[in-house]
């Protein structure tokens, strides 16, 4: 009998079907990895489980028993766990009063901490997930973190634990340990959803694999007979090859940072004496993870921020002070990380976005003051066809476009005036298969015609496959960049642990472990 | 110089201070429950009024002192459901809402008391809680009457500050109270309902705000006037800021402006200040107030969900 079986659910937000009559089921013991594309209806169907959403119909039964809808309370007396995308742990607040919400009468003259303090650490040990119950969560790393949000559910005592997607804050020796607290709680009779895209992961640690298509399950496959490219076409219902680097000659330097410091309210974050050359004909990727510096080196670059000290040479020009209009006069192409809120205007329409990085232009207006919207309206027609942005015309509203189109608008907007350096931070994030080829493309190309790139991601294997040199950030430091390929995925997790040099162990099976090769 | 000193020193000056500090006490509790719970309540100032007329005139009406006290919390209460409705479950933004409800409460205090007294000229009095000396402690050389000889209320308000403290930081409610103010999304997670905890707290905290107002008119004076909360509420809603948010230090913060009002009093009447005009010396307090705040207040660790609406099932 099924620890967990999901009946028929759907549910609509307005005119959008999020998920389309999905029928699952979970016996115990077992890892069900979750994929699809970002928008294909995990997370909220797992919400929907939570009780966080109320389906429109259908229903839930966990040991045969149906459970009420909409309750997050009912959900986890049930025996469901979540650990969210988004952590839900209030950071001034310290790790056991984290876990303890919840677990006692909310009426009561005073919290029984010593017990609570003495259940977590049993289960601390015995599930190996170590943190220091009276520590401020505001203290924590992003992996003990998790930790204590696996533990939030254990305390509960769960019996179905929701993962969504998990690893993506994660270094790759923390998704490692992850691998094995999961193992070992599965081994003790736990029912585990895991949600992902990253196929590596779910070939690695699932028994099941259930694919979300457009809010709908589109097949269910047994890990043990899929592979990758069964997979991902089953994700994206066709097949999308990513495109490869050809191998070419870099030219000569196209942007040179030389001890370049930044100074602003976060420590962590700034920038401490960066050296870093981004050559023509060359993708150079940063490596790291979110909030080691990697949003103030591209603001600096954006021309969004002043650096303190060093030099930062474009194309043979040592820049004193840096401005945004001043980067793009002098041929810096730039993708910023969040499309949404610092890419376009979503209440404008394409045409105006299309223009805005180019207002003085003599192209789009008459003697730079004025401008010329029948022009401006006919060059936004030809980038819209140029770059394949998918839209009802320069006058739709931008916010209307999906992502992987208003990327491609950003795109059309940052190479049409054919600059020499191309500033792309995190591209390809949260976009769909299709879109994701298309943008990596694009770049490849311009890399072909010389011009030189600095890509920062999160996503170690998109680093992989598209740059020819990496670096690694950490808190706000720069490590020496090295060729891609110099080094296994192991060891620039470690750097971005901000750990030097490579311990004993275990690291060669996470090297194993964590693909090795890039997704698709 | 000497005479500055003596000041500090007399038990009169610190028996004033006491009595200044208890409606702030009552109104920055107020105010701290509700933005511990993420909700500010700039309706502090207008609960106070109400509260101040409400307990004054239910006395006024026959009623008796501590019946006055439970009505002006009672009516305080309904105030702070009525921003919570706005603020909590509609999602309202909590400065304009507080603004609101703060010229309501002092329009309806002033309405009511005309409808009730069309034709009173000075107003009326009643006979407010008397001076009531705790046996023994009272006989205390300086302390004793300086703070065991003081009216009920004020003993009332002494206590809510470790009441309060306790209920936050040591009750299953209280850590439910902090952390929809840090995290309401958290609270949701582990099958708590973010909207009741919320709620609860701006009832409970407009309902202390309350009886700091009916102090005023019940125990410090025996009348109702206008303009009489003169602008104490709003300096409740800076305490909160300068205690960091904390019940001890909001004591600490009030205890600061109430000793620094009732020196600058008596600051005015020694030989020779008559050179610096008066208007200094009732600026004293606000002015260091605010210097004592920009030092305190710079490592304060707010409330991370302060001002945040939650909506829940929301996408996000």
């Amino acid at each position: 009998m099924p620890v967990l079986q999901l009946k028929n659910i759907t549910k609509r937000f307005g005119s959008l079907t999020a998920n389309d009559s999905i029928d699952l089921s979970l016996a115990r013991g077992e890892v069900l990895a979750l994929l699809g594309e970002n928008g294909a209806g995990k997370t909220t169907l797992m919400n929907i489980l939570f009780g966080h959403y109320r389906a429109d119909e259908g229903s839930i039964e966990i040991d045969g028993t149906p459970l009420l809808p909409g309750s997050t309370e009912a959900a986890i007396s049930a025996g469901i766990g979540m650990v969210h995308q988004h952590f839900t742990l209030a950071d001034n607040l310290t790790v056991l009063e984290n876990i303890t919400l919840g677990t006692e009468p909310l009426w009561s003259w005073r919290q029984n901490s010593k017990a609570a303090r003495q259940k977590l650490t049993q289960m601390s040990n015995e599930f190996g997930l170590v943190v220091n119950p009276d520590a401020e969560v505001a203290d924590l790393s992003v992996g003990e973190r998790q930790r204590v949000e696996i533990l939030k559910a254990l305390y509960r005592d769960a019996r179905v634990l929701i993962l969504d997607e998990p690893t993506a804050v994660l270094t790759p020796q923390e998704a490692y340990d992850l691998f094995e607290t999961l193992r070992s709680l599965t081994a003790k009779g736990l029912a585990i959803i895991f949600i992902s895209h990253k196929l590596h992961e779910i070939l690695a640690i699932s028994n099941r694999v259930a694919v979300l298509r457009r809010g709908a399950i589109v097949g269910e496959v047994k890990t043990g007979n899929a592979d990758k490219s069964l997979l991902a076409e089953m994700m994206v219902g066709e097949k999308v090859t990513r495109p490869t680097p050809r191998s070419i000659k870099h030219g000569k330097a196209v942007l040179k940072l030389e001890n370049v410091s930044t100074k602003g309210a976060a420590t962590s974050s700034n920038l401490q004496s960066i050296n870093l050359t981004i050559n023509a004909h060359e993708i150079v990727g940063i490596a790291g993870v979110s909030g080691n510096g990697q949003a103030e080196l591209a603001d600096l670059l954006s021309g969004l921020c002043q650096h303190e000290s060093g030099s930062i040479e474009l194309l043979g020009e040592n820049l004193k002070s840096i401005s945004a209009r001043d980067m793009l006069s002098r041929g810096v192409g730039r993708i910023p990380e969040d499309r949404h809120k610092s890419g376009v205007v979503g209440d404008m329409q394409i045409w105006e976005n299309l223009i805005s990085e180019d207002l003085r232009s003599k192209t789009t207006s008459k003697f730079g003051i004025i401008l010329d919207k029948s022009k401006a309206k006919k060059r936004a027609e030809d980038l819209i066809e140029k770059y394949d942005i998918r839209c009802k015309g320069p006058l739709a509203e931008t916010k209307l476009l999906s992502g992987g189109n208003i990327q491609k608008l950003i795109l059309a907007r940052a190479l049409s005036p054919n600059p020499s350096f191309i500033l792309a931070n995190q591209p390809v994030r949260g976009l769909d298969e299709g879109a994701i080829a298309y943008v990596q493309t694009q770049l490849l190309e311009a890399r072909d015609r010389g011009v030189g790139i600095l890509l920062i991601s999160e996503d170690l294997d998109e680093l992989m496959a598209l740059s020819d040199k990496i670096a690694v950030m950490y808190h706000g430091k720069l490590s020496p960049i090295f060729t891609n390929g110099s080094k296994t995925i192991a060891e620039i997790g470690l750097m971005m642990a901000g750990q030097e040099s490579l311990p004993e162990g275990t690291l060669q099976t996470a090297a194993v472990e964590m693909g090795g090769t890039h997704a698709n | 110089m000497m005479d500055l000193l003596e000041i500090i020193l007399s038990t009169g000056f610190w028996a004033a201070t006491i009595r200044i500090v208890s409606p702030l006490i009552f109104g920055t509790l107020g105010e701290l429950i509700c933005e511990r719970a993420g909700v500010l309540n700039l309706g502090i100032e207008g609960i106070m009024t109400i509260g101040a007329m409400a307990g004054w005139m239910w006395v006024y009406q026959g009623g008796d002192l501590w019946g006055g006290v439970i009505f002006a919390a009672t009516v305080g209460g309904i105030f702070g459901f009525l921003h919570a409705i706005f603020t909590v479950h509609l999602g309202l933004s909590q400065h304009v809402t507080g603004i609101g409800i703060t010229l309501f409460g002092s329009s309806l205090s002033y309405f009511v008391y005309r409808m009730l007294l069309p034709s009173a000229t000075t107003p009326p009095k009643i006979v407010p809680f008397q001076t009531y000396k705790i046996p023994y402690l009272s006989d205390l050389p300086v302390i004793g009457e300086a703070v065991f000889s003081q009216t009920p209320l004020t003993y009332l308000a002494l206590l809510f500050v470790p009441i309060v403290w306790y209920m936050l930081q040591r009750t299953p409610v209280g850590l439910a109270v902090r952390m929809a103010g840090e995290n309401p999304v958290a609270v949701e997670a582990q099958g708590i309902n973010v909207l009741a905890v919320r709620t609860g707290a701006v009832v409970v905290g407009s309902a202390l705000m309350a009886i700091g107002g009916a102090f005023i008119t019940m125990s410090a004076f025996d009348a109702f006037f206008f303009g009489m909360i003169n602008g104490r509420g709003w300096i409740c809603v800076a305490l909160v800021i300068f205690a960091s948010w904390r019940p001890g230090k909001a004591f600490l913060g009030a205890m600061l402006f109430a000793g620094l009002e009732a020196f600058q009093v008596r600051a005015q009447q020694i030989t020779g200040a008559s050179i610096i005009p008066y208007q200094f010396y009732l600026m004293l307090p606000y002015i260091l107030s605010i210097v004592a705040m920009v030092f305190m207040a710079r490592k304060a660790k707010y409330p991370h969900a302060l001002l945040v609406p939650f909506r829940r099932g929301e996408r996000v």
